[in-house]
């Protein structure tokens, strides 16, 4: 088709609006949190600008937007070395240790602030059960930040895992929201700027420099709210705006498509915006196909962990212990399956569910029984009667914080949990780098770490490899389970550091390559398209010269599911496929200039979905590269069902070059720093 | 599980420039019909059901249907949040009716003060481990 440019002959030329600041954070959740936290105390005495830029509403932007029921990663009394060992076992043997390291050595000090700050975490009562925040404050428990030690710490804490602690995290983002705002607002007051914080502003390109070479300059996006595009000067840019979702067709297709595990809104943008100014990526092939309450999604770890519940196939066979699945995985998977990662597990339960053997159901109502029997032993009929109501509060709040929809699921299908069991299944594939997962950016580590590689630091920590450009949360590659309060001392490690970065090249003069009206031409080139065709056809959703977001995103989804390996195949693929689909996937990427919008909403759907595409390509390139199938119950090289450690116990990076559209991949030795 | 506005008791936040559900819903799903004065969500299948529309409307105008994929209908789940705690009413299809009221935190709204009681940075470790008011730990 005959290429188009947007020259404002058919819809309105927006305004520009210029913003020069020094240090730009990309998004607005519990990493971009974190960073404005961090940067702020460092920048505010030197004057550095620090703005955020976010394209929600920070108090319920990213994936904590909900809330939560747990703060997922806690030291306390846990040796940091062996938070390192879990993440490599769960991740399959490939981690950045000294990235896992340093987070795990950093990470407690934002759990104890959002405390300080109003988050209430639960406490253990003298009784030994558990306190909610109110009660623990009542009661005259410690705040966590003025115990003398982490020995004491851990004896504060209620552990629903040995990393996870309970918290009422209804307001989580709320509170850690108001407290980046007001380091915002401090910045601002320190630099005399007008305005360092934009919400509803969704940015779509970073911006390399017109003179130095591979460095950022800034970043432009658009208002949702008004026709104004803003075009943003930076000497450093954090780039956090989460993970990827909805780029998989779902298990739900029509109005439940948005009823996603991780958030809906996360679009890939990061992954996308990195990889088009060059940044290298890692491990994009690693995905999370979590497995979780069928439908409602709500989460299934405290129900395994806290309430100890089983879930069996429908023999009432625990399909974890099947030997002939076990066997049969050994052969292909080797000494991964003793460690029975979350992967592995994922993998049996498919097992179980290819045989026949489905569906696969959790015995809550059983957990909840043996749970009564022992209160009652304990505490007598009356007061173990009162303890299992507020343990059934407990368990009800673990979904009223988090996953609402599930409460809404299992009261229009009168399900009761302590009264019948629930079904579980593993979802759809999703992609990060904060989570159960590792996808994301290859980026400089902090250094001082013993046995690590020279190579893998390059003067700034996270910074990836494009200068000042920095990443953390979902964007931080080969690092996963930082989980929420992970995110958010991974960015004010990335916000220290960035500001370091800043001090050093004040000099730097940031100049962007291109011109702002081509710029601005580019962005609102679905207005263009809509405007200039609209009336060709009697009922403008189906027209021949431009593709709707939405229905562009369902092509999209087609593609991933279906040659990409998702649940349509049992997250089955292999070269053959791959390079079918990645054919497909050209032809959509070309009919991306063809997208149109009719409202500013269409257009930022528009642009998130263009994202999502090349989020979509760099994953499936990953497997496409890597010759074997390392993450088991997340996808399967059909053809090289195996884990080949000698082969490919290795990182997998890569390159885009955006101009020539062709990307580059090597393998990069993989270095075990903690035995 | 999308939400939806109850006609009758939207007011489209009438007083202020932009209503309070377009304010806050994370994925931009709230509009405003100007000439109804009438909120509503204008891409359900992009509702992530996060509630924050129904917990910020002032008129409580806003609930949500169980997605039409697969929720039978005549359940509810409503929220009435409160400056410290949440209440939440959940109806089940055959009406059985669960209360609970959970904490959501221990401080006053708009008190945090980020850097109350917290040190000066040194700038003499912009580069190695720790915060501006922490020491990374060891081991």
């Amino acid at each position: 088709m005959e290429k188009e440019t947007c020259t404002f002959s058919y819809c309105q030329k927006p305004e520009a609006v210029e913003v020069e600041t020094d240090f730009l954070i990309i998004g607005g959740g519990m990493a971009a949190c974190g960073a404005a936290f961090e940067a702020a105390a460092w920048a505010n005495p030197k004057k550095i600008r620090v703005t955020m830029v976010d394209k929600a509403a920070t108090d319920r932007s990213g994936a904590v937007a909900m809330g939560l029921s747990a703060i997922n990663t806690y030291m306390g009394g846990n040796k940091v070395e062996d938070y390192v060992k879990y993440v490599r076992n769960d991740l399959m043997g490939i981690i950045r240790e000294d990235l896992v390291y340093d987070l795990g050595r950093h990470v407690d000090n934002s759990v104890h602030l959002f405390e300080k700050w109003g988050l209430p975490i639960w406490k253990k009562g003298d009784d030994g059960f558990s306190l909610d925040g109110f009660q623990a404050k009542d009661a005259g428990k410690k705040m966590l930040m003025d115990a003398a030690d982490d020995t004491e710490r851990e004896k504060l804490v209620v552990r629903s895992g040995k990393w996870q602690i309970m918290i009422n995290g209804e307001s989580y983002k709320v509170v850690v929201a108001e407290a980046a705002k007001r380091a915002l607002e401090a910045n601002r007051q320190a630099t005399g700027i007008a305005q360092n914080h934009f919400e509803r502003v969704f940015i779509t390109r970073l911006l390399l420099d017109a003179n130095k070479p591979n460095t950022i300059a800034g970043a432009i996006g658009f208002s949702v709210r008004e026709n104004k595009v803003y075009v943003f000067r930076a000497k450093a840019i954090l780039l956090v705006p989460g993970g990827c979702v909805n780029v998989f067709r779902p298990r739900s297709i029509g109005e439940g498509m948005g009823r996603t595990w991780f958030p809906v809104w996360n679009s890939g943008s990061g992954y996308a915006m990195g990889a088009q100014v060059g940044a290298e990526m890692t491990l994009m092939e690693n995905r999370f196909v979590p497995a979780r309450f069928k439908d409602g999604y709500g989460p299934v770890g405290a129900w395994f962990l806290f309430f100890k519940a089983k879930a069996t196939d429908s023999n009432r066979d625990d399909y974890c212990a099947n030997k002939e699945y076990i066997e049969d995985a050994k052969k292909k998977y080797g000494k991964y399956v003793d460690i029975m990662g979350t992967t592995i597990r994922n993998h049996l339960m498919m097992e179980a569910m290819i045989r026949g053997k489905g569906p696969i159901m959790m015995w809550t109502n059983e957990a909840m029984d043996v749970i009564g029997k022992q209160f009652k032993e304990k505490l007598g009929e009356k007061e173990g009667a009162k303890k299992l109501k507020h343990l059934e509060a407990e368990a009800w709040e673990d979904f009223l914080d988090m996953t609402i929809g599930q409460v809404g699921m299992w009261a229009a299908n009168n399900i009761e949990p302590d009264k019948v069991p629930s079904e579980i299944i593993p979802s759809e594939p999703y992609l990060l780098g904060s989570h159960a997962g590792c996808a994301g950016f290859w980026v400089s580590g902090p250094g001082d770490i013993p046995g690590t590689p020279k190579e893998w630091s390059w003067g700034y920590n996270r910074m990836s490899t494009v200068t000042g450009l920095f990443m953390a949360g979902d964007t931080c590659g080969a690092s996963g389970h930082k989980f929420s309060s992970g995110s958010h001392a991974e960015g004010r490690i990335a916000g220290k550091s960035a500001v370091a970065f800043i001090l050093d090249h004040t000099d730097f003069k940031p100049a962007l390559k291109e011109k702002i009206d081509d710029l601005v031409a580019e962005i609102y080139m679905p207005f263009e398209m809509y405007e200039k065709y609209k009336t060709y056809s009697t009922a403008p959703a189906v027209n021949p010269n431009y593709v709707m977001p939405d229905q562009f995103q369902k092509r999209l989804m087609k593609i991933a599911d279906e040659y990409f390996g998702g649940c349509g195949t049992w997250f089955k693929t292999s070269r053959t496929m791959l390079e079918e689909g990645l054919k497909r996937l050209q032809l959509l990427k070309e009919d991306s200039s063809r997208l149109a919008a009719s409202n500013l909403h269409e257009l930022l759907r528009c642009w998130e979905n263009y994202h999502r595409t090349i989020t979509a390509e760099a994953h499936a390139r990953h497997i496409l590269f890597r010759e074997e199938s390392r993450y088991p119950g997340y996808y399967y090289r059909a053809d090289k069902d195996f884990i080949d450690d000698d082969n490919w116990r290795c990182f997998t990076n890569s390159k885009y070059d955006a101009t020539a559209d062709k990307w580059e991949l090597k393998k990069v030795p993989y270095v075990q720093l903690f035995q | 599980m999308p939400s939806y506005v109850i006609a009758e008791k939207c007011d489209g936040c009438k007083a202020q420039d932009k209503t309070a559900c377009q304010y806050i819903c994370p994925h931009d799903l709230m509009a405003l019909d100007r000439e109804k004065m009438k909120a509503y969500n204008q891409e359900p299948e992009q509702c992530w059901e996060c509630y924050n529309c129904v917990k910020i409307c002032p008129q409580q105008a806003i609930e949500v249907r169980g997605y039409a994929d697969y929720i039978p209908l005549g359940g509810n789940v409503i929220p009435l949040r409160g400056t410290d705690s949440i209440m939440w009413t959940v109806k089940f299809r055959n009406g059985v009716l669960k209360r609970f009221k959970f904490p959501i935190r221990t401080t006053a709204e708009g008190s945090v003060d980020p850097y109350q009681g917290l040190p000066a940075p040194d700038y003499s470790k912009t580069k190695q481990p720790g915060y501006f008011c922490y020491e990374a730990k060891k081991g």
